[in-house]
């Protein structure tokens, strides 16, 4: 793993709003992680996790308080003038979680999905322009027809499928997906994810998929980090997060999670999470085993260096 | 057990510019003392309709074509509007999806919680306030005393939802419908939430309509499910026999697009989408986004086929007459355990294609 190539480096993000005063909300506090040309990272959290806010500034729609985030070896918040911003703007792309909200309700299909390849001027004529647009809408699984609609005339899965062909129009590398699928019915949502992991494949794409649903989050990630009150508390291989989970936080939020599988909740157990007082110990992501990090003290590393090995038992 | 409420071909349509919306296409079901009726559908399915007509909550443009709804043997639909006033809220009252919009924000929570005690109860005020703050205990609302005075806003999601529960409660309804309850709350506050209603359920034996479209869910609280499509109940059965033995191909789409922890291959998506109510299909309404669809069901409406005594299924899969298919990989794992472990507890009754 550690010889892939980066796409992505948050190193010490931090997000602060109204800092400096008594309201000061820190959104994200110092979070640390590298994303994998081609791979999914999965980053879950309840509300209020900093989730969201950590997708938002990778994009640069917030400006952070600290730290930095390197795209492909540029550092995003350095990027200045208008050709870098775009080339920076082309290369990433962002998918929403409301697809009623994120369309404008008065654009048709056609210019909503090419306002992508107008701004960048990727059309050689508008001939090319629709041919583009008809090729993104098959490729979303929606008919070229459709292209002359007003996005009320679909259903949110179509919707949704629209944001995600307007994302593709200009060939991104990155693109962040910030909870696409939880406003959708559970049998769409298989046929986006299905879609989006089908797009990764074919048109090489990098992931960062938001969400809280932490089932869907685990078929569709490589590795998953978890977030809780602004801070990664754990980051490791989807697999193991699910089976050998080594944060209390983690621990708690798995067991919190209905399965469709009445036995299954018959016998649930709920682990509540019960923050630990800080007793002037650095705390730190550590790695347990080879890509497995943990949130812990230094005097934590052993007891869960053991906890790991007893879980393979 | 008795039966609290029972729905019999109820049919619902509603009036738009485009025509008539044929939302509610003969359904019936039946909810017993003390259990937990999940309902689950897609948008549109028709079931948020079917519970808001038990409360007599359709906006103007609803009608109620055909059908009956026996609340302890009266029907609600023949009520009066004072009447029905005298009932929601005391007898049948509702929980509904958004915490955030289902209480006034111009009004202290006690005050919303005494509001129904004091209408349905005729008590006076100070025993109506008495009353509020036991409700605010029982729903575990921490410092309830200096709490009542405060506005919605200055509480959280999951706190709102405790308070909502709390109004619904205050006058031990007979029936308590909860439509989608959990889903704007985050999963461990959910899992609270989910902890509460069970246990307040045992404490006062109310019977529930839990809404839902998360299957997980479902499998915590419920003790039977019915499956709604395009306005249809197409499978009723209890928990185990939904989740173990499905036998609608509706059902086994929807459990088989739910990933599992051990899943790696593609996820199964139920292709296209519901069918436009405006104009339903014909014959069976799942027959065109069904890979198990035969001829009969594009031609005709299947009948409820008896699987167990507990247990009907809408499809003509069922007809004794009709080839044996392969469920999905799935779906033969979840019928393998229940061979093993549910069986024997229905096995008596269970005979392919009784017809009902």
């Amino acid at each position: 793993m550690e010889n892939r190539e980066k796409i992505l480096e948050v190193k010490g993000l931090k997000q602060y709003f109204n800092k400096g005063t008594k309201n000061e909300v820190r959104a994200v506090d110092d979070v640390t992680f590298d994303i994998y040309k081609g791979e999914t990272f999965g980053l879950v959290g309840e509300s209020g996790s900093g989730k969201s806010t950590t997708g938002r500034s990778i994009i640069r729609l917030y400006d952070p308080t600290a730290g930095e985030i390197d795209f492909e070896g540029t550092k995003v918040h350095d990027i200045t003038g208008k050709k870098d911003m775009l080339k920076f703007r082309r290369e990433m792309q962002m998918i929403f979680q409301d697809p009623y909200a994120s369309l404008n309700p008065k654009m048709k299909v056609r210019d909503i999905i090419a306002e992508g390849i107008d701004i960048h001027g990727l059309a050689s004529s508008t001939e090319d322009r629709n041919q583009q647009v008809d090729d993104l809408l098959k490729t979303v699984g929606l008919n070229p027809d459709h292209a002359s609609r007003y996005p009320h005339e679909f259903s949110g899965g179509q919707r949704q499928r629209i944001g995600i062909a307007r994302a593709l129009a200009v060939k991104p590398k990155f693109i962040i997906a910030d909870e696409p699928i939880s406003a959708l019915d559970v049998s769409i949502q298989a046929q986006v994810v299905n879609l989006l992991m089908e797009l990764q494949k074919t048109q090489n794409l990098t992931f960062l998929f938001i969400a809280h649903d932490l089932s869907m989050v685990k078929y569709i990630s490589d590795r998953i980090g978890v977030m809780n009150t602004g801070k990664l508390l754990e980051l490791a291989p989807a697999d193991e997060v699910y089976n050998t989970p080594l944060h209390p936080y983690t621990e708690s939020l798995l067991s919190a999670v209905p399965l469709p599988d009445p036995e299954y909740e018959r016998n649930r157990v709920r682990t509540p999470y019960i923050p630990r007082e800080s007793n002037g110990e650095p705390e730190e992501l550590r790695e347990i085993s080879p890509g497995h990090f943990v949130y812990c003290r230094e005097s934590d590393i052993a007891a869960l260096k053991e906890k790991k090995a007893n879980y393979k038992k | 057990m008795s039966n609290v409420l029972e729905v019999k071909d109820l049919e619902i349509t509603f009036d738009t510019y485009a025509g008539k919306v044929k939302a509610i296409r003969g359904v019936s079901f039946d909810l017993k003392k003390g259990e937990t009726l999940a309902i689950v559908g897609e948008s549109g399915s028709g079931k948020s309709v079917t519970t808001r007509s038990i409360m007599r909550l359709l906006s103007q443009n609803a009608n109620v074509e055909n059908g009956e709804i026996l609340f302890n043997g009266e029907d609600l639909i023949k009520k009066s509007e004072k009447e029905m006033q005298g009932i929601r809220g005391k007898e049948i009252a509702m929980i509904f999806q958004d915490p955030m919009t289902s209480l006034n924000p111009t009004m202290t929570i006690g005050k919303q919680i005494s509001e129904p005690i004091r209408l349905h109860q005729k008590l006076s005020k100070d025993d109506a306030r008495k009353r509020a703050l036991e409700l605010l205990n029982l729903v575990g609302l921490p410092d309830a005393e200096r709490r009542m005075k405060q506005y919605p806003h200055q509480f959280s999601g999951g706190q709102r939802q405790r308070i909502v529960i709390a109004i619904a409660l205050a006058c031990n309804p007979e029936v308590l419908i909860a439509d989608e309850p959990t889903t704007a709350l985050d999963v461990t506050i959910q899992a609270q939430i989910l902890d509460l209603m069970k246990e307040l359920q045992k404490k006062i034996a109310t019977s529930i309509i839990f809404i839902t479209h998360d299957l997980g869910v479902v499998a915590n609280v419920a003790d039977r499910v019915a499956v709604m499509y395009a306005g249809k109940i197409v499978e009723i059965g209890t928990v185990d026999e939904i989740f173990y033995n499905p036998q609608h191909p509706y059902t086994w789409g929807l459990i088989s697009s739910m990933p599992t922890l051990e899943i790696t291959e593609t996820l199964y998506a139920i292709p296209g989408t519901p069918p436009d109510l405006l104009d339903p299909p014909k014959g069976d309404a799942f027959a065109p986004r069904n890979a198990f669809a035969m001829k009969i069901d594009t031609e005709l409406e299947p009948p409820y086929f008896k699987v167990s005594e507990t247990h009907l299924a809408s499809t003509w899969l069922l007809h004794p007459d009709a080839p044996a298919v392969e469920p999905p990989p799935e779906i033969k794992a979840r019928q393998k355990i229940y061979e093993e472990k549910f069986a024997p507890k229905y096995a008596k009754t269970q005979v392919k294609g009784g017809v009902n």
